[in-house]
Formats: structure tokens, C-alpha cells, sequence
């Protein structure tokens, strides 16, 4: 929640601007339940959260402790969730909400979940509707995507994103494709969800980014979170989606904490996060990076520049309206993401908003990535080849002079 | 009990090294446990007497052996002694698989003629030749069953029961077509009839179908629904060194899923030849490894299929769990309607254009009196004008407009995101035209 309220910097920014509410959003010819709550938190007119307190939001990726922030709206207070929690509790919310939801996955069911994401549903629910599986990636993806296709809304559990590279066969093919093929006549809503990026020390092949590996496919749709908040509030909307999903979870963010409301809110798939509201420059971030892109604004606030960070979660389709609006403003637009360079998500964003924006781009986009090296054992050479703090403070400064 | 004359299920047609003992072959085929309900009816003293018929083979293509079809010649010696009551089938059971087998034949062979005169493109497999597998199989199921195929998908849609004219004009790519055009010769899909593709990529289907048989469970065991559909995984014997395959024989027995593994196994993936591309060319050996009954049957005779679908279906609806069946067939044609299909032998294309599956059901039904020829000349006229039909509803349907092409990408178009003006793409009027860039 934390994260989600620092909107608004200073009381001159309309609300308007900021303004998540349904009503644009909604299709009317279509019949799907409306969203609830867009972002919690949104602002109370004088609400004066201000730079300092953007600058002391938490940096350390694997943190379990928040600013002590109280809650700045007039509904109850919330509770407290670790990310791993606040993704059961949105998995186990959809589970009670409609018996066709279903997860399957290796050590899902007994064993928990491998980051217990899991833990204790299949004591609730059975073992049928939290399937243990076999490690047989392409067929238990695929028997999800059958199952999605009959009337069940599977939730698939890599244990690793990178496992799901055997899954990539039925991915592309029968998950992205058979909705177009069959002419419409079977709908996929399935999820697809696990951890991946670069974690500590994990070794090349547990520190994929799939990201990358997934945008080109028609017919998904990709998110990534990195808050409890969103986590859960994404992790319903997945569920909900008649569309397939692949939800992109990070290894070192599973023990952040944050309050989260108790009453019931589904994020929008489509949206990105404003997660500081600045004027000299557009940070555009996803799942980690977001938090060493926090710990470079502290710095870069220090010296005195002025941030604007978005999370763009949604990382396909791209929230241009979000992205666009805030290129219109600062004129200058960083990426920092842990995709590889080559072909990554930033690749693709940087092209989407040059192709879009460039009219209000006073200098060339400037993407960091992660280096497109194999992610070495090493710690010293692993901290390399993601982009650190001090990278995208120096990014900054030398775009901003 | 269906009948008193069972069906012969021929367990090594393709023996290739006689060193095989008589002992191994009798143990390979017991499946122990309650499999062996399947098991011990079909085997036993049948595979003796199957065994000494054979002679070893060569070393190519001619290495099948005569499987003959010997219920015709068995139900001779019997019909002196008893009623009909010995017989099969009924005769309208008798006339609906006629008129099945003779759809899909005639289905076939008007694509090919229309291939040839440019009306459709691409890849067209046909399935001549094996028809008695799919009317053999799919004529035991309720509409609420699914079905799912490969690429050589026309005549399981049309088994299942999608019109003629829907998948021709898909196969015309036309909007009209079962899947408006979109999915092809390959991807044949039906919502109404559950036929659940249609798939380029051999075993792609089968964790689908793995997952289909899955629903059904869950409906059963989660939902408490009265729930006993049953899913039939059709596939070939190239995909039977796939990985798919086995993933999903491990998983359908492990949870006792109700669906039935068939395997078409013709013998050729396009010109890899089955026994030089398995190094145990029996398939049906592959299912007693995983825990199931693995049957094999001669997939030229519909009667001999259809008794062992009967039972291997029965399992599957009473949760007894999968079934691996393989038919052993043979397609009349190539590959494709691209393959120049050179390699295989003339004389095994003979051989086996003398059982013809149609041929033989027609022979059964005049000699036990179940049909006289005018009868299955009237359903021959009857097929035929249903396929013109087809052919000019699908000349005449439109092709599809360029608005349709952005709309089934996504079942919630909202996934193609929001655009810079911060409504969602799919409300852009360019995209309901199909000229937006998304």
C-alpha cells in the first residue's frame, strides 16, 4: 500500500489526471464484472505525500520491513501479507469464489508450493483441485490448456519460469493459438504463474528472464508484480481474465511486506503503476527493478532531480496511456528492467514508444537491461549483470544535463 | 457381453525378429491386476493360433504381414448353426457405419479434387483408408464426449458429427467454415460436437486431451456433477516416440482419467517408416508400462475396432481409467496431397487396397442379410449429394472480411491493451475493421 500511495506530489496535480476510475475502462457491450477498486489509495484531497516520503519507500529488494505508513484513506486499515501471502490469499479468494478454479503444478498440492504460495489448499480444497503433477511440464500445461478449454479455469504453477521453457511448445502453440484457430469457439483462461528472474546466487538456468522469450506470442496476455499489493490484486485479475495469462513473479520479492486492504479489490490487468509522480524524467520499471529504480530516485532526489517511476506491470499489452502521459511531461524516458538486452521487454517498449511518443522525446530513449551474458554463480559477477542503482543514477544525470 | 465371436486381435503383425519366444509374447501380453479384464478377453488361446499365421518378416515395408480379417470367415461357419443374435451389429448399426465410412471416403476424395483445382492451399492430409478407426471409435460417443485429432482431422470432425458443409468451407477458408475460416485443414474444432482440434504439431493434442478427460473428472469428483464423458486422443505412430505421449499415458493412468489413447499407427510418418523409427515397434506394449491395457487391433475391419472401442470406452465411462488402443491401418494415399509418396512399396499399397475397410463391411452386411445393394446405393446417392452440397455451399459462402481479423485473438479484447489515448484498443473504431495496428 505504501508503494501504491505515493500519487501526487504536492497538491497542485489534479486528481483527474491520476484518476483510475472504472468508468473509461468499462466496455458497455461487454458483460464482464467491473472492476472494484482501480488503486487502493487513492488520494484524499491535502493529503501531502510528499518527496521525502517517496525517498524512504524501501529499497532492499528482499526486505520484510515497511515504513511504518498509516493509512491515509478512511477505510479499515487492512492487514499485513508477505507477497507469497497475498498471492494465496487472491489464489484462495478465486478458489472459494467459483469451483472451476483449479492449480496444478509440481509440489503444489502436498508439499505446499515450492515458495508455499499453495500452502494448505490442498488440505482445503483436495487434492484434485490443487493438483500435484508429475515433472512433465508440456504435458501438464498442456492438459491445463484442455482442461481451460472445457470449462475449467486451471491456474498452471511453474516452479520455476524457466521449467516453463519445456512448456514453451504448448504455450505458444495451443495456449496463445487455439482461441484464433477455433474461430472463437474455445476460450483459454488460464493462468500461467511462477517465479523467475535473477535471484542469489541461483545459477544460469534458475535466473531466466521468460519475459522476453513470451511477448511475441499472439494471443497472451503478460503481467508482472512486485508488490503484495499487486500481487494479489493481479493474481485475481489473471484468474478472473478470460484471456490467458502469464503472471511473472520474482524469486527475491516473495517475503516483501505490505498491508494490503481487507476488503476485496482486483486490479486491472491492462493498467500500469504510477509509483512516484516526478517531472524531469520517466523511469518505466517492472518487477524487481523497481526497487533498486527506488533506491536510485532516493539518491537521485538527493541531488536533486525529480523522478517520475512507473511500474508498468502490464507487460503485454503496454499501457501507452499511462507511459504516454508521463513522456508528454518530462520529455525524457529511462527503462530499467532485468530482461536481457536483446529482444527484451525494453527492447520492445523502447520501439513502442518511439514509434508512438517521439514527437515529445527531447532525447533518445535509454534502456538498461540486464547483460546478455548467461547469469553467472559468481555474486560479484551475477550483481554485473543486473542493473544496480548506481547505474541508473549515473543514467539519470548524464540524460538530464 | 457384446457377441459371441470376438474379435481376433493379431498381437505381432509386424514381427521382426524371430528370435522373440513364444513364452516373452504370452507374458507381454498378460496385463495383470484388473487391467486384465480387457486383456484376458482379447488374448489368450487368440494369440496362439495368431502367432503360428505369422511369418517372419522382411526387411522393409513388406515386413507387414497378411492380417486378415477373419470375422467375415468366421461368421460363415456360425451362421448355419445360430440366429442373428450371433451377429455384430444390428443392421441400422450396420448402415450408420456404412454411411459414416462412406462420408469420410467421399469427403476425402472430393479435398483432393479440390486441391487439385486450387480451391484450397497448404497442407491437406487425408485419411483414406483408415476410416474403420474413426467410425469404428467415434460412432460409440455422445454428443458431450470430445474428440481430439492431428492434422488428419476431417473425417474425426465429420465422424463426430460437424457438417459437411462446415468443414469444407473451412477448408476453403471461408467464413462459413467451423472455425470461420481461421483454423484450416489442420485445426478442424467444434464446440457444439466437442471436437477439440486439429493439431499441426504431432502429440500436441494429447495433454489437450489429457486435459479434456481431466474435466471430466474434476466435474465428477469436485463439482459432484453426474459427469461420465469420456475423451478419445487420436494419433499416429510417429507421435509415439514423442515425449507428450508418454508424459500423458503416465498421467492419464495415474488418475485414472477417462479417456482412450488410439493410436493409427499406418506405419509410415510421412516417409519414416514405423519400424525404422521405434526400436519396439508394438505400441501397444507401451500402455501395460504405464499401468493400462494396451490393445492392439486390426484397424482395416469397423466391427473388429468397434467391439474394442466398445470396451475400452466402457472403462473409461464405469472410472476404470485409460485405455491405449492401436489400430493398425494403412492410408491409401500419401502424407499430404504435397507428398509424392514414392517410398513406400507398391505391393503393400496393393496388399492393403484389398481391405479396404468399406469394401469388407459391405461384404459383411450382403452375406448376413443386414443390407442388399440398393439399400447402400441409396446412401451412397444420399453421401454424394451431401458432398456436392458442401462443396457449392462453400463455393458460394464469403470469404472472410478484414474485419475479422483482430477479433478472436484475444476472448477479452481488452488484452489488446490501452492505447495512447487511454481507451482501450478494441474500442478504436479501426479495430473492429481490422486496420488498427495493435
Amino acid at each position: 500500500m505504501a508503494a501504491a500511495l505515493l500519487h501526487g506530489v504536492g497538491s497542485t496535480t489534479p486528481l483527474s489526471s491520476v484518476n483510475y476510475n472504472n468508468s473509461r475502462r468499462s466496455l458497455p457491450e461487454r458483460k464482464r464484472a467491473s472492476f472494484l477498486i482501480q488503486c487502493y489509495g487513492s488520494l484524499l484531497p491535502g493529503s501531502k505525500i510528499g518527496i521525502n516520503r517517496a525517498a524512504k519507500l524501501s529499497t532492499n529488494a528482499v526486505t520484510t520491513k515497511q515504513d511504518n505508513v498509516t493509512a491515509s484513506t478512511t477505510s479499515k486499515p487492512g492487514h499485513e501479507l508477505l507477497l507469497f501471502e497475498a498471492l494465496r490469499e487472491g489464489l484462495e479468494e478465486e478458489m472459494e469464489r467459483d469451483p472451476r478454479v483449479c492449480v496444478m503444478g509440481e509440489d503444489v498440492g502436498h508439499y505446499g508450493g515450492s515458495y508455499k504460495v499453495t500452502k494448505g489448499l490442498a488440505d482445503k480444497y483436495g487434492d484434485l483441485r490443487v493438483l500435484d503433477t508429475p515433472i512433465a511440464e508440456n504435458s501438464f500445461t498442456g492438459m491445463g490448456i484442455g482442461a481451460a478449454m472445457t470449462g475449467l479455469r486451471p491456474i498452471v504453477e511453474g516452479m520455476n519460469m524457466g521449467f516453463l521453457l519445456l512448456a514453451f511448445n504448448q504455450i505458444s502453440n495451443n495456449c496463445g493459438m487455439l482461441h484464433y484457430t477455433s474461430g472463437g469457439q474455445f476460450e483459454i483462461p488460464i493462468v500461467i504463474r511462477g517465479p523467475g528472474g535473477v535471484g542469489r546466487q541461483l545459477g544460469a538456468e534458475h535466473s531466466q528472464r521468460l519475459e522476453s522469450y513470451f511477448q511475441s506470442i499472439p494471443g497472451i496476455q503478460m503481467v508482472a508484480c512486485s508488490t503484495p499489493y499487486n500481487a494479489k490484486g493481479l493474481m485475481k485479475a489473471a484468474i478472473r481474465s478470460d484471456n490467458p495469462v502469464i503472471l511473472f513473479e520474482h524469486v527475491l520479492l516473495y517475503n516483501l511486506k505490505e498491508r494490503v486492504p481487507d476488503e476485496e479489490y482486483v486490479l486491472n490487468l491492462e493498467e500500469a503503476e504510477m509509483v512516484r509522480m516526478g517531472e524531469h524524467v520517466t523511469i518505466l520499471t517492472y518487477s524487481r527493478m523497481r526497487y533498486h529504480v527506488m533506491q536510485a530516485a532516493k539518491t537521485l532526489v538527493n541531488k536533486g532531480y525529480d523522478p517520475e517511476v512507473i511500474d508498468i506491470r502490464s507487460l503485454k499489452p503496454f499501457d501507452l496511456h499511462t507511459i504516454g502521459n508521463s513522456v508528454k511531461k518530462t520529455h525524457r524516458v529511462v527503462i530499467v528492467e532485468e530482461c536481457m538486452r536483446t529482444g527484451g521487454i525494453g527492447a520492445s517498449l523502447t520501439a513502442s514508444i518511439n514509434e508512438h511518443f517521439h514527437d515529445y522525446l527531447d532525447a533518445p530513449i535509454v534502456c538498461l537491461s540486464s547483460q546478455d551474458v548467461p547469469t553467472p554463480y559468481a555474486g560479484t559477477l551475477e550483481d554485473w549483470t543486473v542493473v544496480q542503482p548506481a547505474q541508473i543514477v549515473a543514467t539519470v544525470e548524464q540524460l538530464c544535463q | 457381453m457384446a457377441c459371441s465371436a470376438t474379435a481376433k486381435i493379431i498381437h505381432n503383425p509386424l514381427m521382426l525378429s524371430s528370435s522373440r519366444s513364444a513364452e516373452k509374447y504370452e507374458s507381454c501380453c498378460k496385463i495383470s491386476g484388473p487391467t486384465s479384464l480387457l486383456g484376458s478377453k482379447f488374448l489368450g488361446k487368440k494369440l496362439l493360433s495368431a502367432k503360428s499365421a505369422i511369418s517372419p518378416a522382411s526387411r522393409r515395408s513388406g515386413a507387414v504381414v497378411a492380417v486378415s480379417s477373419d470375422v467375415v470367415k468366421e461368421k460363415k461357419l456360425k451362421s448355419s448353426s445360430s440366429a442373428a443374435s450371433n451377429l455384430l451389429i444390428t443392421k441400422e448399426e450396420g448402415l450408420v457405419l456404412y454411411e459414416d465410412m462412406y462420408l469420410g471416403r467421399a469427403f476425402e476424395d472430393m479435398c483432393a479434387q479440390m486441391y487439385y483445382r486450387g480451391k484450397m492451399f497448404g497442407f491437406v492430409h487425408l485419411y483414406n483408408g483408415q476410416e474403420a478407426v474413426s467410425t469404428g471409435f467415434i460412432k460409440l460417443l455422445k454428443q458431450e464426449d470430445c474428440v481430439v485429432s492431428t492434422y488428419r482431422d476431417h473425417v474425426h470432425s465429420l465422424s463426430k458429427g460437424v457438417p459437411a458443409r462446415q468443414v469444407m468451407s473451412e477448408l476453403f477458408g471461408k467464413t462459413t467454415g467451423c472455425c470461420r475460416g481461421q483454423g484450416g485443414s489442420m485445426h478442424m474444432f467444434s464446440k457444439e460436437h466437442n471436437v477439440l482440434g486439429g493439431f499441426a504439431f504431432i502429440g500436441e493434442g494429447i495433454p489437450v486431451a489429457t486435459g479434456a478427460a481431466f474435466t471430466s473428472k474434476y466435474k465428477r469428483e469436485v463439482l459432484k456433477e453426474n459427469c461420465d464423458e469420456v475423451t478419445l486422443a487420436f494419433f499416429g505412430d510417429g507421435t509415439c516416440n514423442n515425449g507428450q505421449f508418454f508424459e500423458c499415458l503416465n498421467m492419464a493412468s495415474l488418475w485414472k482419467l477417462p479417456i482412450v489413447f488410439v493410436v493409427e499407427n499406418n506405419l509410415w510418418a510421412i516417409g519414416m517408416s514405423h519400424l525404422r523409427s521405434t526400436s519396439d515397434p508394438q505400441i501397444w506394449k507401451k500402455g501395460p508400462a504405464f499401468g493400462m491395457p494396451g490393445v492392439h487391433v486390426d484397424g482395416m475391419d469397423v466391427l473388429k475396432v468397434r467391439e474394442v472401442a466398445q470396451e475400452a470406452i466402457g472403462r473409461a465411462r464405469r472410472g476404470e481409467g485409460p485405455t491405449l488402443v492401436e489400430c493398425e491401418t494403412y492410408r491409401f494415399r500419401g502424407h499430404s496431397l504435397a507428398d509424392p509418396d514414392e517410398l513406400r512399396d507398391p505391393a503393400e499399397k496393393a496388399h492393403y487396397a484389398t481391405r479396404d475397410p468399406i469394401t469388407a463391411l459391405k461384404k459383411y452386411l450382403f452375406e448376413n442379410n443386414l443390407a442388399n445393394e440398393a439399400e447402400l446405393k441409396a446412401i451412397d446417392k444420399k453421401i454424394d449429394e451431401i458432398i456436392e452440397d458442401s462443396v457449392e455451399f462453400a463455393d458460394a459462402s464469403p470469404v472472410p472480411a478484414r474485419n475479422q481479423l483482430l477479433e478472436n485473438v484475444f476472448a477479452d479484447p481488452r488484452g489488446f491493451g490501452i492505447g495512447p489515448d487511454g481507451k482501450y484498443r478494441c474500442e478504436d473504431p479501426k479495430f473492429t475493421e481490422g486496420t488498427a495496428q495493435v
